[in-house]
């Protein structure tokens, strides 16, 4: 460890600081050409009501690393993750992130969960030039060209899933939703849909997230005549709001939910007596078929216990470790910027297919589907789209710009 | 007690020597940018700032006894006047912050005008959270409520308020908070010269706080709000208001509190709503506590001591850090109820023994 | 706001106050009688919680098929796992605090950490379902629109049982009799040769019985998980500041308020909008009542 000696001379002068002093200087930046290992941050919340969501996407983070290291590294090198806590808490995220680029000297961070969390180390990112890989359906509205954004866009998730079920379920739409960013961007989007596809609102409805008591919330459904319930209730809240759901006795026949939180790890702490016949709109199930996923999942839970199921955002921080590694491959280079430029270059085959981001806006080009859930807690893919859909995250029914890195960034459309 | 039997010139001369260790410490802090990397110097830059609200919060605790569950209220306060300058910043004429857009805002709400000019700014920054403080305790006061009762209102406060900023997205962000600051009076926010200025403004600021503290725990007040801590009834019979000073001192607190607020935000580069709940309140109390309530470089030195040991012990060690933390607080209150300074004085008197 | 809405939402109101009364009961007598504040209480009740859950994963290993049942062993077990629990915690930890209720506060909260972390470590990260015996399911239909589930019934019931259990510990045994003596003056109760030590455990360990069986209970409608117990605990202490110490009436009379008022607000407000109000008439109504609504008698000076 190479400290400035005068400094530390000077620090160790000050009484307070000597404590302080030696542990809090920065370390040498660990020169990231060469070297035998390649370090690489992995940001969720460990602790705290996140906890629950974003433990097993960290699972499946390290679980590709392993695989790659196994099979060699990259470019002859093994990764070494450094794994930090989030916490629950966006300052925390913004601190850690900063520790990882600047002490750690971290060549890409792989991490995040909400919105806000994301929100908190952008600015980190931009101001450090590095690179994070964000694994999880979001609201979109952002443009940033040290994020690569591989859950689904609005147009990948929320717009198709409000199509399929004007197209199947009825008109009448009823929207619940945690109260923060995500929720009512969506809902905003949802309701320039449904006024541009002749469908109506019947109510909309937030909860502070972690709440559990949805009794009036579900009498305002009930009272609403609503045909469907579209829910961007995230975290344990879903727990209470599909057991209350279902013992106020209103049941997929008659109002099905729809929502684009829930995916398996919810519905095994739902419960899926409480769920099934509802829907959910994903990239992925753990049920979808291709020549990829049987070992994809069959290798999560040998690692992580038989028990674990697998999930979209799980996928997506898989198949990001991958991405990365292929670009930077692609790249001879672990700079970040080096890699974002040949992002748009490399597909990769995930487990839920073919997939490859977007150059544009650095989003994935991926399919969209819509899933029941069964007796056993999986999901039965019920619609598809044709094919991976261009990722488009400024919505046109809200917002009438685009990210387009090719002509500078966030323009008008 | 024994503080109130003690002539006021006892009490200086046996407090000299801390007086000494914190002058030293402030200017090896001040110092701090000449040996510190930019990003260990943020870091002490934003424990520095937090440690001016616990300095506010052993005022109130440590001195006159009462225990609030909700500094995290009046802190987070001070940190949204401050973001929402910030946040003004370098926005052209007629755009609006990003967050209202998205919310569907069209015209700037008339809560954010006045954060458009600095000068405004500060002087929000310094009377509102001290103003709200002062109000809420002189409310609550009056009727009497105190101890573990006051504690749990507080906490009330706080659950209500983060509520509030959470719901109400349009005006405050939503629970992302605000952030993505660029610049500050035209300065690149993130340039080493303006982090380091934010750095040396809070340790200035710091100083400033703690004088004033000092001071004023040696002064008549100090002594009427030991006086309120051990025997309010009695204080009352003697003829003196206790709700009076009781107010102002959680006033004071609150002042802290907001400053510390404004600071953090500009280091740290984000406040949210989750920064007013209950559990940084918590926290904040148990810096406090862990270094030593009622003798004000105790919740300076407890502060740097609890947030350096959660910022690295939960990198360190991500899976169990929880226990590790866990257990120093209640091995904290439950061996040394005086905290790492009662434990330093122990040190002290025993190496006194030894060498006479 | 039509008949059938009313009635939902009175119905609604009720069942929440039977869940935050059953929250509350446990720290209201340990309030009373000891005058800590537990913040480790939220943990107790996730433990009751978890105990349901591994009943639910015993009955499967060794009597499958027979699932259903396994909450009937849960409601007793839940009572005493977590009451053990209270127990050793008690012992270990807030007996050598007695005389600072605010340092027991912290310790405690120091307590919940650890136990948050701990059911991370042993129940894994996720949340666990617990299932509603087929009994349970479905509900009470009245007229079209209105549906009384039987689980809130259930629930309703249980916390008037618990209610009436506490009620009969305190004033009809002979334990109940010197918790109380206690309560009123523990020195004096001391001298007549009442082992107060052993009296602030049993009343402890009760109190977190009594907070694990609200866990199984809550597990029938909410979520199973380590931060479980974080979403009720501010809410609890809002009932017994509300309702005042030493008083059973209190808590019952406090909890039907809040339950109450929160769930006609909400109807016409939103959940978040409801909160804040609760809490805003809760601290303003303290302003004249500063004692809760029942306080009780007596005055001590200092």
């Amino acid at each position: 460890m190479k400290v400035n000696r005068r400094g530390f001379i000077k620090g160790a002068l000050a009484t307070g600081a000597t404590v302080l002093g030696p542990t809090l200087v920065g370390r040498t930046p660990e020169a990231l050409a060469g070297g035998t290992t390649v370090k690489v941050g992995i940001l969720h919340s460990l602790s705290g009501t996140m906890a629950i969501s974003e433990i097993p996407v960290k699972n499946a983070e390290l679980m590709a690393i392993e695989e790659i290291n196994a099979a060699g590294g990259v470019m002859g090198r093994r990764i070494e993750p450094v794994v930090v806590d989030g916490a629950s808490d966006w300052p925390t995220f913004a601190q850690k992130a900063r520790e990882l680029i600047s002490r750690d000297r971290v060549a890409t961070v792989f991490g995040c969960w909400t919105s806000a969390s994301r929100k908190a180390v952008k600015p980190v990112f931009e101001q450090y030039n590095n690179l994070l890989w964000y694994p999880v359906q979001y609201e979109g509205n952002e443009c940033s060209q040290n994020i690569i954004y591989t859950g689904a866009c609005p147009n990948q998730q929320i717009e198709p899933a409000v199509t399929w079920l004007l197209k199947n379920k009825g008109k009448k739409f009823f929207l619940v939703g945690s109260d923060y960013v995500f929720p009512r961007t969506a809902n905003a989007i949802i309701k320039g849909q449904l006024k541009a596809m002749g469908g109506t609102l019947v109510g909309e409805e937030y909860a502070p997230l972690g709440h559990m008591e949805f009794a009036t919330i579900v009498n305002k459904i009930r009272q609403s005549g609503a045909d469907v319930v579209f829910s961007t209730i995230n975290g344990d809240s879903n727990v209470a709001f599909y057991k209350q759901y279902a013992s106020a006795g209103l049941t997929p026949e008659k109002v099905p939910i729809l929502a684009v939180s829930v995916a398996e790890v919810e519905v095994q702490g739902i419960g899926p007596q409480y769920c099934k016949g509802h829907y959910a709109s994903w990239n992925y199930f753990e049920t979808t078929e291709t020549p990829t996923n049987p070992k994809f999942v069959a290798e999560f839970k040998k690692r992580y216990g038989h028990a674990q199921v697998t999930d979209d955002p799980i996928e997506h921080g898989y198949l990001n470790v991958y991405l990365w590694k292929l670009a930077a491959e692609k790249a001879r280079s672990f700079q970040p910027m080096k890699v974002r430029a040949v992002v748009g270059t490399v597909g990769f085959d995930a487990p839920q297919g073919k997939v490859h981001v977007d150059p544009a806006n650095q989003n994935l080009y991926q399919v969209a589907r819509v899933g029941e859930i069964t007796d056993s807690g999986m999901f039965r893919e019920v619609w598809k789209s044709d094919g991976p859909v261009k990722p488009q995250p400024y919505s046109p029914y809200i917002s009438n710009m685009m990210c387009d890195w090719a002509r500078g960034g966030l323009v008008k459309r | 007690m024994d503080a109130l039997a003690a002539p006021v010139s006892a009490v200086h001369a046996k407090r000299r020597m801390p007086l000494l260790l914190a002058a030293l410490v402030l200017i090896g802090a001040a110092a701090a940018p000449l040996y510190l990397h930019q990003t260990p110097l943020n870091l002490l830059g934003q424990f520095l700032a937090l440690g001016i609200l616990a300095v506010g919060l052993d005022l109130i605790w440590g001195y006159a006894g009462i225990l609030s569950l909700g500094q995290g209220v009046f802190f987070g306060i001070g940190g949204y006047l401050m973001a929402m300058y910030l946040k003004m910043q370098g926005l052209q004429p007629g755009q609006l912050p990003n967050f209202m857009t998205w919310s569907g805002v069209t015209s700037l709400p008339l809560i954010w005008h006045p954060f458009e000019s600095f000068p405004l700014t500060l002087i929000l920054v310094l009377t509102v959270p001290a103003l709200l403080a002062y109000l809420f305790a002189a409310l609550v006061f009056r009727s009497r409520i105190r101890g573990v009762y006051f504690a749990i209102i507080t906490q009330a406060l706080a659950v209500a308020v983060s509520t509030l900023f959470v719901n109400q997205q349009q005006f405050t962000g939503g629970s992302s908070g605000l952030t993505g600051f660029k610049t500050i009076l035209g300065y690149s926010f993130y340039a080493r010269a303006t982090q380091t200025a934010f750095y040396e403004v809070t340790v200035a600021v710091l100083a400033a706080v703690f004088a004033l503290a000092w001071y004023l725990t040696r002064s008549h007040f100090g002594v009427l709000l030991r006086a309120v801590r051990d025997g309010e009834n009695r204080l009352r019979f003697l003829g003196y208001n206790p709700t009076v000073y009781k107010a102002f001192v959680f006033g004071l607190a609150g002042l802290c509190a907001g400053l510390a607020g404004a600071l953090y935000v500009p280091q740290n580069g984000i406040i949210a709503p989750g920064m007013l709940g209950m559990v940084p309140s918590i926290e904040m109390v148990i810096w406090v506590a862990v270094g030593g309530r009622g003798t004000i470089i105790g919740a300076l030195v407890g502060t740097l001591v609890v947030s350096y040991a959660k910022y690295y012990l939960s990198s360190a060690y991500p899976d169990f850090w929880l226990f590790l933390i866990g257990t120093l607080f209640i091995v904290v209150v439950l061996f040394f109820p005086r905290g790492l300074m009662g434990l330093a004085e122990l040190a002290g008197r025993a190496v006194r023994r030894a060498t006479s | 706001m039509d008949a059938a809405a009313a009635v939902s939402q009175l119905f609604t109101g009720l069942s929440m106050a039977s869940i935050l009364l059953m929250m509350a009961l446990g720290l209201a007598v340990i309030f009373g009688l000891m005058g800590v504040i537990n913040m480790a209480h939220g943990e107790l009740m996730t433990m009751g919680a978890y105990v349901a859950y591994l009943c639910q994963l015993l009955f499967a290993h060794f009597v499958p098929g027979q699932t259903g049942w396994s909450y009937l062993l849960a409601l007793p077990l839940s009572f005493v796992v977590s009451g053990l629990l209270g127990w050793a915690i008690e012992v270990a930890l807030v007996r050598h605090l007695y005389g600072r209720p605010l340092e027991t506060l912290l310790a405690t909260w120091g307590l919940s950490l650890i136990l948050q972390q701990s059911f991370r470590t042993i129940f894994g990260s996720n949340n666990v379902f617990v299932s509603t015996p087929e009994i349970l399911t479905g509900g009470v239909a009245l007229g079209a629109s209105v549906q009384l589930p039987y689980v809130r019934l259930f629930i309703l019931g249980l916390a008037a049982l618990s209610l009436g259990g506490v009620f009969l510990f305190l004033y009809r045994t002979r334990n109940g009799l010197m918790i109380r003596s206690v309560m009123q003056n523990r020195p004096m109760a001391a001298s007549c040769g009442i082992n107060t030590r052993r009296i602030d455990a049993l009343t402890f360990a009760f109190g977190s019985g009594l907070a694990g069986l609200a866990g199984c209970a809550l597990s029938l409608i909410g979520s199973v998980g380590p931060t479980t117990g974080q979403n009720y605990i501010v809410d609890s202490f809002m009932v017994v500041v509300l309702g005042g110490v030493g008083q059973l009436l209190g808590t019952v009379v406090g909890a039907l308020t809040i339950g109450e008022a929160h769930a006609l607000i909400e109807y016409f407000t939103s959940s978040s909008a409801a909160k804040v109000a609760v809490f805003t008439m809760i601290i303003l109504f303290l302003q004249a009542r500063p004692a809760g609504l029942f306080p009780s008698v007596g005055r001590v000076l200092d």
